[in-house]
């Protein structure tokens, strides 16, 4: 039997690893295009001071993708050494986006990122931007593979359980990757890492343009990050709206705990703006509804209408009755592949396999299951309905004010008079936390909203995780918790250095010096004045 | 044969390509880690020797990202179970992996000598114990490892922490840092010049000539083991669980491939012949040359280590009939085929534009260049 400590304390550490990648990854995959745009005007107008800004804003960059990299690492390793009975069932299917995110895009990432820092005197002006570009693509196909692993997750598309091997095997590739869940969250990912792209180089550009400082560098930097800003977060929300849309689809207990929908309603549906759900009475408290909304969003017409919770769990109950027969057909087949009675009762009842495994948690001997075990089992298959749905109200009211934000500040400073405003710079370095938030809400709503499942359906929560002690989790907790609090520290050290410094030409009270960078011919490194600086 | 089975073998090839693609590229930049100190005794020097691999070593962690990524997708069990079952062992990797990315990126951006000489420990603790790990965990595949099944492919493993540092996983460690201090110095040797090249020349000969020894040392013992051999099972090609295979031990059960196939002594032979190489090109200063040899001395040993266990990936100790195969524990014949194209047309588009970007930034680096250049470590 697996200890429930070992579940809980398995959860915690991959929420608190997988929660702190992801506040490096945004950065990442929104400045390296932010970066690519900046090079790209200086290689087409030779305008100097675009170079100096993908020099500063390069070296920001870097100090957030070391994190990235380092608690990637992690990510990577944690599915074997902590969910090590999911990574075995489902492999097959998981592992190949995971193996092609390497071969595809760390590779040519990392290889290239070396030459974009070390680059810049020994390639030609156009190869320097190809490479910064291969760097902003490769950043983004790597969310794209790890998406389509995580969209499997949701909802697992192209693959079947095979009683022979006691796993899932792949059985077509192309829906793996083509599944609309995967493609609408990479969509939505990325594009939520160009806000937050926005957002951070916005909001330091503010900070310079309120203390008077490389003017000419914040003014351009921040209204190509609000241009940048604008779209993308427009895109944000759009395709916030697919995602729902999809998630009406493949996973309703998701859709009805994001929304705190316990009873079946006739349409159309309210939408509830403010609620308290209590999963024990399965209510809500003081909800304030706006009619009819709900329908709309979901279903996309006035009549749709989406299964509440006490509908999903009725019919829960339903499929963990027919679960269990899948399951005990799979112990005989464990000892005897070849039994032909097990073979047909397991093809007959398979659909709910995943069910059946879902109350073995309470009867690991399933012919003593009890219909109260059985309710316990359905009732699990709702997710924590609270953490759900105020995650989910806290990224759309952060993403429907940086839409607000960016709107002002696109129009302000298109007209050149974003330096009269500094309560709006001010707001802009005021929002430089408010994209991280949005992405780690975001997360816990797709992450928690799967639960009680790693894979929809299919394999649940309690079997995924490996056999350690409590013991051995306690100490990778610990540990965890010990090295990462000690990166952030420095890392937020850095940041702000880096930041109070400002790019190294400019270092006098105002503006920058038209005096441009010295570029020995040759491929040898250069001798600029400033340059020992670090060195000191 | 059927199509599975070859895509089996295919794939254990494939494997063993990535681990040499790992040892070689990650194994360098470990071992410019691990002698940091000594290589480099001022600041500045061992700043050059940081920025000789500065722009490289991003890309060749990803041999070790690849490495876990291609051994989930092809033998998912293998991940599962070893990365599990090496528990505390992992975690030792992991942790002092992630004071790398941190350490190349943040050690130059402060000047305090307090914070620049933390770094340099970190960098040389990241540098030596992965190493180890590494070589250990090899050496642990031959004394096979403490695990079971239940009904359902839940593994258990049932050994502590310190059975994995036995002896022999001990040697095979001490084998893998060794010979990546000679790849490392061998690199170190090629960008640096003066008293810095004088001081990795000597290392890089140390160092090949201990892995020399431990890796003769090793073949004795291993003679001396109790090997695995495989008796009976479904076999190549098949769907299977581990739970339907017979395995016994018996002594020198390791040397079977080599009794069956002489032609494999060929392998170890490579593996001797590297490491010599490399040791007579360091003498003669062509480091270049030097580390071309030292990287056939890796497919050497990699590829004894293979051919020795062939067909096992993961015994196990405590069951030896459920000790993990090529054949038991791969994934699905879709899978394998799919990772085969993505493999064979990604591998050598790495290595081309590896191979660029290596030639993009050659050339010595001089003590003048790391502190006039913004941008170096
Ligand atoms: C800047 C960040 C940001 C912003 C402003 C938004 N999102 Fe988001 N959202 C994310 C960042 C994010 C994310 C971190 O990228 C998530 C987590 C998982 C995923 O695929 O993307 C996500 C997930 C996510 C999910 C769950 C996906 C799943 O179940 O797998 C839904 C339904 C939405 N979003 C919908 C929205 C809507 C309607 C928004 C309207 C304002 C919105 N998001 C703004
Ligand atoms: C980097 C962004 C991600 C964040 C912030 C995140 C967050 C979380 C959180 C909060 C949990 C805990 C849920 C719970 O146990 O109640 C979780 C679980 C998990 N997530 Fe994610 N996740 C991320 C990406 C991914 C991706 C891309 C994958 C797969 C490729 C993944 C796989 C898993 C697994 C295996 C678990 C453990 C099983 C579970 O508890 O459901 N996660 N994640
Ligand atoms: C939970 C599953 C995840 C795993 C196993 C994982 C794995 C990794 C690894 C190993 C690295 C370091 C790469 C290097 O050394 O170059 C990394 C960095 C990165 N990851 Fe994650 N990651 C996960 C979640 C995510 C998500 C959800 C996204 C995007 C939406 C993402 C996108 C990135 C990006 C853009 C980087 C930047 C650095 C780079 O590509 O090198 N990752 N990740």
């Amino acid at each position: 039997m697996i200890n429930g400590t070992v579940i809980d304390l398995s959860r915690l550490q991959f929420a608190a690893t997988a929660l702190y990648h992801f506040l490096f990854v945004p950065l990442t995959l929104g400045m390296s295009f932010l970066l690519a745009a900046m090079e790209t005007v200086y290689v087409t107008t030779g305008r100097p001071i675009y170079r100096r800004m993908a020099m500063f804003w390069g070296r920001l960059f870097m100090i957030n993708f070391a994190l990235g990299v380092a608690t990637g690492l992690t990510m990577e390793f944690q599915f074997g050494t902590n969910w090590s009975f999911y990574s075995s069932f489902v492999g097959d299917i998981f592992g190949a986006p995971l193996a092609i995110e390497g071969l595809m895009a760390f590779f040519m990432e990392s290889t290239f990122i070396g030459l974009m820092v070390f680059g810049w005197h020994r390639l030609s002006k156009g190869q320097h931007l190809a490479v910064t570009w291969l760097v902003a693509l490769a950043s983004n196909l790597s969310a794209l593979w790890i998406l389509v692993a995580n969209g499997f997750m949701q909802d697992p598309q192209g693959a079947a359980f095979d009683p022979t091997t006691m796993r899932m095997h792949l059985t077509s590739f192309q829906d793996l990757i083509f599944s609309p869940d995967a493609q609408s969250k990479f969509v939505h990912t990325s594009i939520a890492g160009y806000v937050t792209g926005a957002i951070f180089v916005a909001g330091v550009s503010a900070y310079y343009l309120l203390r008077n400082r490389h003017v000419e560098l914040a003014k351009r930097s921040f209204r190509m990050a609000v241009l940048f800003g604008v779209l993308a977060t427009i895109g944000v929300v759009t395709l916030g709206d697919a995602l729902g849309f999809v998630d009406a689809q493949a996973q309703p207990t998701k859709l009805a705990a994001m929304e705190g929908l316990w009873k079946t309603e006739p349409a159309p549906l309210p939408l509830n703006l403010i609620a308290f759900p209590d999963q024990a009475q399965q209510r809500n408290h003081g909800a304030v509804q706006i009619p009819a909304v709900l329908s709309l969003l979901e279903t996309h017409s006035l009549d749709g209408t989406v299964p509440a919770i006490d509908a999903l769990e009725r019919q829960a109950v339903r499929q963990v009755e027919d679960g269990i027969p899948a399951v005990q057909a799979l112990q005989t087949l464990s000892r005897n592949p070849e039994d032909p009675a097990a073979l047909a009762q397991f093809n007959a009842h398979r659909e709910d396999l995943g069910y059946g495994f879902l109350v073995q948690r309470y009867a690991p001997d399933l012919t003593r299951v009890t219909p109260a075990e059985i309710r316990q089992a359905a009732r699990d298959s709702i997710p924590p309905v609270a953490a759900v749905f105020w995650s989910f109200r806290v990224m759309v009211g952060t993403g429907l004010a940086m839409l607000a934000f960016f709107v002002l500040a696109t129009l302000y400073s298109l007209r050149n008079r974003i330096q009269e405003k500094p309560w709006l710079l001010k707001l802009a370095m005021g929002m430089i936390p408010v994209p991280f938030l949005a992405n780690e809400a975001g997360w816990l709503v797709a992450e928690l909203g799967r639960q009680p499942w790693t894979v929809y359906g299919v394999l649940p929560t309690w079997m995924s995780v490996s056999t350690h002690s409590v013991g051995y989790m306690a100490f990778s907790l610990i540990g965890f918790v010990a090295l990462y609090s000690t990166f952030i520290a420095i890392e937020m050290y850095l940041m702000v250095r880096t930041i109070r410094i400002g790019p190294p030409e400019a270092r006098g009270p105002r503006g920058p010096q038209p005096r441009p960078r010295p570029m020995p011919a040759g491929g040898a490194f250069a001798t600029a004045p400033h340059a020992a600086r670090t060195g000191d | 044969m059927n199509g599975y089975a070859i895509a089996q073998i295919i794939w254990w090839l494939l494997l063993g390509v990535l681990l040499v693609g790992l040892a070689v590229m990650v194994g360098m930049d470990m071992g410019v880690g691990a002698s940091l100190r000594y290589v480099g005794r001022t600041d500045t020097e061992r700043r050059v020797a940081l920025n000789i691999i500065g722009p490289h070593w991003d890309g060749n962690q990803v041999w070790f990202i690849l490495g876990g990524g291609a051994i989930f997708a092809a033998f998912p069990l293998i991940y599962a179970t070893a990365f599990s079952g090496f528990y505390v062992v992992m975690l030792l990797l992991l942790w002092t992996m992630i004071l790398r990315p941190i350490g190349f990126e943040y050690r130059s951006r402060i000047g305090n000598p307090a914070w620049r000489g933390a770094w340099d420990w970190a960098l040389v603790v990241s540098g030596a114990v992965p190493m180890v790990v590494f070589g250990a965990a090899f050496g642990n595949l031959f004394r096979g490892v403490p695990f079971h099944f239940e009904w359902n492919m839940t593994s258990f493993y049932t050994g502590g922490f310190l059975g994995l540092l036995n002896p022999f996983a001990v040697t095979t460690g001490v084998l893998s840092l060794a010979m990546s201090v000679m790849m490392g110095s061998l690199t170190v040797m090629n960008g640096a010049e003066g008293t810095m090249a004088a001081r990795a020349r000597g290392l890089a000969q140390v160092a090949g000539t201990v892995a020399i020894a431990v890796f003769a040392i090793d073949g004795f013992w291993v003679h001396s083991m109790a090997g695995y051999h495989w008796v009976s099972g479904p076999g190549p090609g098949i769907p299977q669980t581990p739970l339907q295979q017979a395995v016994i031990t018996s002594p020198g059960a390791w040397f079977g491939n080599f009794t069956a196939h002489p032609v494999l002594w060929c392998v170890p032979v490579l593996g001797f012949a590297g490491m010599i190489g490399a040791i007579l090109a360091a003498r003669a200063k062509f480091s270049h040359l030097g580390w071309w040899s030292g990287a056939l001395a890796w497919i050497g040993v990699i590829g004894t280590a293979g051919s020795a266990l062939f067909p096992f990936m993961l015994p196990s100790s405590s069951d030896p009939s459920m000790s993990l195969t090529v054949w038991n524990s791969s994934s699905s014949e879709l899978t394998l085929r799919w990772m085969i194209g993505f493999t064979v047309f990604f591998v050598p588009l790495i290595l081309w534009y590896t191979g660029w970007a290596f030639w993009v930034m050659r050339g010595k680096i001089t003590p003048d260049m790391v502190e006039s250049d913004e941008h170096a470590y």
